[in-house]
């Protein structure tokens, strides 16, 4: 079921938990560029939202202004009930570009977040491992950046940011640069993740596919200045298995309905 | 400044500046290396024996020469001299140099005040300014270190704050993300982004000194290897001469290439460049 955002919440059947993030009114100009406009958005806590939206339309503004990256030109964000004033410990951010350290093994990179809080070289090195392996990327640990594919930059990226272990997760497009089975596989275990961690993940996608399948909320963006065009709370049923979701009416109806309303802004 | 022109030229050793070519297979880029020490040491024996001009020996007796002075001990001699101001000279412009730069590339402020004089002192004929330092400082150790100073320091200077500055703005981003504090920023950031710019720098910067070295010794007071020059040209004794100049360029390189090793060393993964995407 989906619904516009000016339908009051309560319409939802299931509790909307309470928010692990929310944005009150962010505005942003870049000179006198205006990349958000007035947006407010709820992220659920222990929930997956989707930022779905038009290239240029400012997600990647709004997850660094959420990161604590970039100040917004009005309007303010809070994490867990206090007000953002920069980077925090609460949040891990996956980089659009990777910005891997090109000097820096894999293995050094993964335990970069972990290194600059503090962690003793062994206990960061065997979190790095761990993580490593999640991503499937055993055996690069002493491999440099330049000799991976773009896929396996990105995993790094998304390695670094489990590895520090934060409460809030902001992914700028963590499954863009890897090939349609790996990223099947890593949608599945990101639903693994949202499941039995209690975090809370903030994913920028352009797929629409790919955001009705894992989301638990879809935040749908206008084309610069960005306002919420419409969230949309998909209620499949996630414990059916994977190769069911994808035939679910209601997974197949959300797609369409999404596709119908962004279409306009294509042609 | 005649007897100055060839170290200039040859000063700049191969593959110092900028065009940091850098062979993932060191076996290959030895041969290379030697092939081409080969074809100019043969052409200059060939010059030699046309020859291009009375003064301009050959190969072979140019080493002949070095190998009686290295036998006679006059070279280790004139290098003990001549190390001297080079040594205290690069070590003080590498190390003041590079904080400098740093300092310069980080800060608007240090931009604004110290940029301009570098430029300066980069732009400046210094065989002109040698009397001044001579008249302030006297024909002693002090202004041959100087005289190598201003030769070396400038160019490490500049490198370096342009290589600050452009530090890649999305790894500072990430640092940030990730928490890491403004000294860890400096360190784990902006030095090793930095550093292949800035051991450019050094290597132009090395060769510079070099040629100062030399310079001091030519215009201040004839000493260590500048004397063996400056002397076996007054007694015609051309060989010796160009023996002299010959074994200042390989100490060059040598040194150069010594600064390569060290760089690949600290800094593996940058060897391959950036990872633009
Ligand atoms: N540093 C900047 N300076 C000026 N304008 C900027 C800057 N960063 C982004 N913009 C502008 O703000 C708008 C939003 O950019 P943003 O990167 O947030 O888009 P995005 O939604 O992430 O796009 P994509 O899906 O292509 O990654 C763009 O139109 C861009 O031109
Ligand atoms: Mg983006």
């Amino acid at each position: 079921m989906a619904m516009s955002q000016t339908e009051p919440a309560v319409a939802e059947t299931q509790a909307i938990p309470e928010s692990a993030v929310s944005t009150r009114n962010i505005t942003k100009f870049y000179g006198e560029t205006e990349a958000l406009r007035d947006l407010s958005l709820e992220f659920p806590r222990g929930q997956l939202t989707s930022l779905l939206g038009p290239s240029g339309c400012g997600k990647t503004t709004l997850l660094k202004i959420i990161a604590g990256l970039l100040e917004p030109t009005s309007g303010e964000v809070e994490v867990n009930g206090k007000t953002v004033t920069g980077p925090g410990p609460d949040r891990a951010f996956v980089f659009q570009d990777f910005a891997l350290l090109p000097w820096a093994s894999v293995l050094r990179n993964v335990a970069f977040g972990l290194e600059m809080r503090g962690a003793g070289k062994s206990e960061r090195e065997a979190k790095a491992e761990h993580y490593i392996k999640q991503v499937g990327l055993a055996g690069f640990e002493n491999a440099y950046p330049h000799e991976l594919s773009g896929g396996m930059r990105q995993r790094v990226g998304l390695a670094r940011a489990l590895a520090v272990d934060s409460q809030v997760l902001l992914m700028d497009e963590p499954f863009s640069a890897v090939d349609e089975q790996t990223r099947r596989k890593f949608q599945e275990d990101l639903l693994a993740l949202v499941l039995n961690e209690n975090k809370t993940f903030i994913f920028v996608t352009h797929s629409i596919e790919e955001a009705v399948y894992v989301s638990d909320q879809i935040a749908i963006l206008l084309p610069r200045p960005s306002r919420v065009h419409e969230i949309i709370r998909p209620s499949i049923n996630r414990e059916s298995g994977a190769a069911n979701i994808r035939r679910d009416p209601e997974y197949l109806d959300i797609v369409d309905e999404i596709w119908a309303s962004l279409r306009s802004y294509v042609e | 400044m005649r007897q100055v022109a060839p170290v200039s030229i040859a000063g700049a050793p191969p593959g110092a500046p900028g065009t940091a070519k850098r062979s993932l297979i060191p076996a290959r880029s030895l041969v290379l290396k030697l092939l081409s020490a080969v074809i100019l040491f043969g052409a200059w024996e060939i010059a030699g024996r046309i020859p291009v001009s009375y003064a301009f020996p050959t190969f072979l007796e140019s080493m002949a020469a070095l190998f009686r002075m290295a036998a006679d001990g006059t070279l280790w001699v004139a290098y003990a001299e001549t190390l001297q101001p080079l040594a205290v000279g690069v070590a003080i412009s590498a190390v003041l140099g590079i904080a400098i730069g740093l300092w310069v590339g980080l800060s608007n402020f240090f931009d604004w005040l110290f940029s301009p004089i570098f430029i300066v002192m980069q732009a400046a004929p210094l065989a002109a300014l040698i009397p001044l330092l001579v008249l302030a400082y006297g024909i002693g150790l002090t202004s041959k270190v100087l005289v190598v100073c201003i030769m070396a320091m400038p160019v490490i200077v500049l490198n370096t704050a342009s290589a600050v500055r452009n530090t890649p703005e999305n790894l500072k981003e990430m640092a940030k993300a990730y928490l890491a504090s403004d000294p860890a920023i400096l360190t784990k950031i902006v030095i090793p982004a930095a550093s292949p710019v800035i051991f450019a720098g050094l290597r132009l910067g090395v060769s510079a000194g070099f040629i100062g070295a030399i310079l001091a010794e030519l215009k201040i007071t004839p000493t260590g290897v500048g004397d063996i020059i400056t002397f076996s040209r007054s007694i015609a004794d051309y060989p010796s001469m160009y023996a002299a100049i010959f074994s200042i360029i390989l100490l060059a390189v040598l040194f150069l290439n010594l600064l390569e090793w060290i760089e690949s060393v600290l800094f593996k993964g940058n060897q391959r460049g950036y990872v633009s995407d």
